[in-house]
C-alpha cells in the first residue's frame, strides 16, 4: 500500500483538482520527488529552490510535524498519510 | 470572587449552571472574565454572540471596518439595516440586545506594533478573529509578551485551522508557521472567497475553546492544531510542538513588537505596475483606441459579470496562454480588485510585455466609478 498525500483545497488545483494523491517511497524526500515528477508546480508550492521547507507550509507525516521527525529525511511506510498545511489567513 | 449570580442570572444561565463542569462556580468565573476579540468579522461574529450569550463578564471588541453588503453572507452579527454602520456600533447593538449584562469595550482601530501591546493587557484571553497574516502574526507576538492564551482560527474557502496558542507551556503561531508567506502568494478571502458557514463553525470551536480556558475543565486544543475541511466534512488534529528556535516563544528574540512587512495578498509595489484608472480606460474605450483587455479571474466569476470585448484568460492559465497575447496591442489586465492582476502584469514584464497596465480596483472599481450595471461581489 503506498504512501497518502492529503492536500487543502487550494493546493488541489495544481494537482488535476485531486485532494488525495498516493505515492511511492521510503523517505518523504522520495515521496515528495515522485509528486513533484507529476505535479512540477504543487511540487514548488511544498519546498522552496533550495529543496527546504517553505516557513509558512507544514507537513505532517500522520499527525507529527516533520520538522521534528527529520524532515524530509524522515522515513515513511505503507500506509502513512502525508498532510500539507498551508498558513491561511482569512477571517 | 462571588459565587453568588442574581436570580435573573440564575434563570438566564439555567442550561449551562446544571452541568457539573460550569455551575455556579464556574459562571462566576466567566462572569469576572476579560476576553479581547481581535476582529468582528467571519469569525468574530459567532464569536461574540456566543460568549456575550455565555456571560463572559467583559468583552473588549478591536475593529475599524464598517459593514458591508457582501459581509452579511457570513458575519451573522450584523444585519441588512447595519450596511454602512461602523461594525463595532453593529456588534454593540447586538450583544447589549443578547445579554446587557456584558460589559462592552470597543476600540475602533487596527491593532498595530505601536498599540497592540495596550490594547491586549489585563485581559484574560485573546481571541484571533482576523483576516490578514500581519495582524495574526501581531497578535501572537503581544500575547507571547503578555503571557495571554491566543484562540486561533483561520478559515479560507471550506477549509480551516483553530487551535489555543500562546499558553505558559504550550507552542504559538511561529511555532507553527515561523513567518508569513510572501505577498501575493496567499488569496484573501475576499480574492479566494470563502463558504458563508465555515467561520461559524471555526468561530464556535474559538468560542467553545475560550469558555474551556475561562472554566479550567476539559482538554484545550493546546498542542494540536484543528483541521476542518468543509467539503468532505472531516475533523481532525496534528500536533503543533513548542519549537525551541522560536523566535517569540521559545529563544525570545522578539521583545518587541514590529509589523511584519505583509499586507494579505497584497500587489507588488505600485511604482512597477503601471496602473490606468477606470475613468482612464473608460475613456480611452470611448475614443476607440486599440486596447486588448484581459480578464484574470476565474471561470465562474467571469460568469458573474465581465467587461464588453475582454478575454478571460485565469491567472493560473497565464503561464500557458500568454504567448497567445499580442505584442503589438496595448494590453489592460484586470481583476475583482486590482491584485491578481498585479500579478499578472509583474508576470507577463517577466515575459517581455511592456505596453501593459493593470485595471486599478479591478472590476468592482469599474461598476463604482464607471459602469453601475456590472454587479459588484
Amino acid at each position: 500500500m503506498p504512501v497518502t498525500l492529503q492536500l487543502p483545497n487550494v493546493l488541489s488545483r495544481l494537482a488535476d483538482g485531486k485532494r488525495t494523491l498516493s505515492a511511492e517511497g521510503d523517505t518523504l524526500s522520495a515521496v515528495l520527488r515522485d509528486i513533484c515528477g507529476r505535479f512540477p508546480e504543487l511540487g514548488r508550492r511544498l519546498r522552496d529552490a533550495h529543496g527546504e521547507l517553505y516557513p509558512f507550509v507544514s507537513i505532517y507525516l500522520n499527525d507529527e510535524d516533520i520538522r521534528f521527525r527529520g524532515g524530509f529525511d524522515a522515513a515513511v511506510k505503507d500506509g502513512d498519510v502525508v498532510t500539507v498545511v498551508p498558513a491561511v489567513a482569512g477571517g | 470572587m462571588s459565587a453568588v449570580l442574581t436570580p435573573q442570572e440564575t434563570l438566564r444561565y439555567s442550561r449551562q449552571l446544571m452541568l457539573p463542569e460550569v455551575g455556579s462556580a464556574g459562571q462566576s468565573r466567566l462572569k469576572h472574565s476579560r476576553v479581547l476579540l481581535v476582529g468582528i468579522g467571519g469569525l468574530g461574529s459567532p464569536l461574540a454572540l456566543y460568549l456575550a450569550a455565555a456571560g463572559v463578564g467583559q468583552l473588549g471588541l478591536v475593529d475599524c471596518d464598517a459593514v458591508e453588503l457582501s459581509n452579511l453572507q457570513r458575519q451573522i452579527l450584523h444585519g441588512t439595516r447595519d450596511v454602512g454602520r461602523s461594525k463595532l456600533a453593529s456588534a454593540r447593538d447586538r450583544l447589549a440586545d443578547l445579554n446587557p449584562q456584558v460589559r462592552l469595550e470597543t476600540h475602533e482601530t487596527r491593532l498595530s506594533a505601536a498599540n497592540a501591546l495596550q490594547l491586549l493587557a489585563g485581559y484574560d484571553v485573546v481571541v484571533d478573529g482576523t483576516d490578514n497574516f500581519a495582524t495574526r502574526y501581531l497578535v501572537n507576538d503581544a500575547c507571547v509578551l503578555l503571557g495571554i492564551p491566543n484562540v486561533y482560527g483561520s478559515i479560507f474557502q471550506f477549509e480551516g485551522q483553530a487551535s489555543v496558542l500562546a499558553t505558559s507551556d504550550g507552542p504559538c503561531y511561529r511555532c507553527l508557521f515561523r513567518s508569513p508567506p510572501p505577498p501575493g502568494l496567499v488569496p484573501s478571502c475576499a480574492e479566494g472567497g470563502v463558504l458563508g458557514v465555515l467561520p461559524g463553525l471555526i468561530g464556535t470551536i474559538q468560542a467553545t475553546e475560550t469558555l474551556k480556558l475561562l472554566l479550567g475543565t476539559g482538554e484545550s486544543l493546546v498542542g494540536r492544531l484543528l483541521l476542518v475541511n468543509a467539503l468532505s466534512m472531516e475533523f481532525r488534529t496534528v500536533k503543533v510542538r513548542k519549537d525551541p528556535a522560536c523566535p517569540a516563544c521559545g529563544t525570545h528574540e522578539i521583545t518587541t513588537l514590529r509589523a511584519e512587512e505583509f499586507v494579505c495578498a497584497a500587489p507588488a509595489p505600485a511604482s512597477r505596475i503601471p496602473e490606468i484608472t477606470p475613468r482612464q480606460l473608460a475613456d480611452r474605450l470611448a475614443r476607440r483606441e486599440d486596447l486588448l483587455l484581459v480578464d484574470v479571474r476565474e471561470t465562474h466569476e467571469w460568469e458573474l459579470c465581465h467587461l464588453d470585448g475582454a478575454t478571460l484568460i485565469p491567472l493560473g492559465e497565464l503561464p500557458e496562454r500568454a504567448a497567445t497575447l499580442p505584442r503589438d496591442r496595448e494590453l489592460v489586465i484586470y481583476c475583482k480588485g486590482g491584485m491578481r492582476a498585479a500579478q499578472a502584469v509583474a508576470y507577463l514584464q517577466g515575459e517581455g510585455f511592456t505596453r501593459i497596465r493593470n485595471l486599478s480596483g479591478g472590476i468592482n472599481r469599474w461598476s463604482e466609478e464607471v459602469d453601475p450595471t456590472i454587479p459588484r461581489y
